[in-house]
């Protein structure tokens, strides 16, 4: 038997991985990507202890984080497009203006 | 049997989630990305949740993978000389000080709590698809259709965003 703490643990560390590449890339699609293993991270967390607490609640709301991270990306990549179309450049560095 | 799968979805997807943000070409991410989804689906199953797993590999390995790496081919960036922040090893330090913080409290901590209404009996017994469907149009339907709104306002506001703007307004 996996004790809860385990799935909360590799939870922990894939959110510390997406936080890291939200801070440390410096492609806009790529942290886009690591926004997503993010979301990740909080769906296993949220399935692990609905599993372990025996409420369907969590389920739940995990299949609702996932139709967001499907708006999300659809939004954040239209975003990408419109901006490599003005400027040709995807880098979060040179993405200053909010009107250019 | 249980364990060494966990072992093995875990490891792999930590892994491939570290590959993900690491590994310089955006393909390749989105690669590691898709392995990374796929191994968490694989978490879901060992926790009874059958349909979050097929959720999990239609709707984000399948759709949203697909629309990353169309929007890679599309915009066909090249591959930056420096693909990482100029303090990235000051944020790398900071990251995984906080990570070992966040997994040795995780770690020490006895989870308990009320025990809810849906034991892993009762799911097995019907599937856990007929659980969510119950327990979704019941007692989540308001949530449910608000999800179907936001939806729509995402499609239609990725639609207006990505348009190409019409020659008229130029002229």
């Amino acid at each position: 038997m996996v004790p809860l703490s385990a799935y909360v643990a590799v939870s922990a560390i894939l959110f510390g991985i997406g936080l890291l590449g939200v801070l440390i890339r410096r492609n806009f699609i790529i942290v886009l990507m690591a926004v997503e293993i993010m979301l990740n991270a909080a769906n296993i967390n949220l399935v692990a202890f609905s599993h372990y607490l025996e409420s369907m609640a969590g389920q739940i709301v995990a299949l609702f984080v996932i139709a967001i991270a499907a708006g999300e990306a659809a939004v954040g990549l239209a975003i990408i497009i419109v901006v490599f179309r003005g400027k040709i450049s995807t880098n979060v560095d040179e993405m200053n203006l909010l009107k250019w | 049997m249980v364990p060494f799968f966990f072992a093995y979805f875990a490891v792999v997807s930590i892994v491939s989630g570290a590959l993900t943000i690491a590994l310089r070409s955006p393909v390749h991410c989105g690669l590691a990305l898709l392995a990374l989804l796929l191994h968490v689906a694989g978490l879901f199953v060992l926790l009874n949740a059958e349909f979050l797993f097929a959720v999990q590999v239609i709707v984000y390995a399948g759709a949203i993978l697909v629309l990353y790496l169309f929007v890679l081919m599309l915009l066909n960036l090249k591959t930056d000389e420096r693909h990482l922040h100029t303090k990235y090893a000051v944020i790398l330090f900071a990251g995984i000080a906080v990570c070992g913080e966040l997994v040795l409290l995780v770690m020490q901590s006895p989870f308990a709590g009320a025990k809810g209404d849906a034991p892993a009996g009762a799911i097995l017994k019907d599937g856990s698809s007929y659980a969510i469907g119950i327990k979704m149009f019941s007692d989540y339907l308001l949530p449910f259709e608000i999800v179907g709104i936001f939806l729509l306002g995402a499609i239609i506001g990725a639609i207006v965003l990505a348009k190409t703007p019409s020659e008229e307004r130029e002229t």
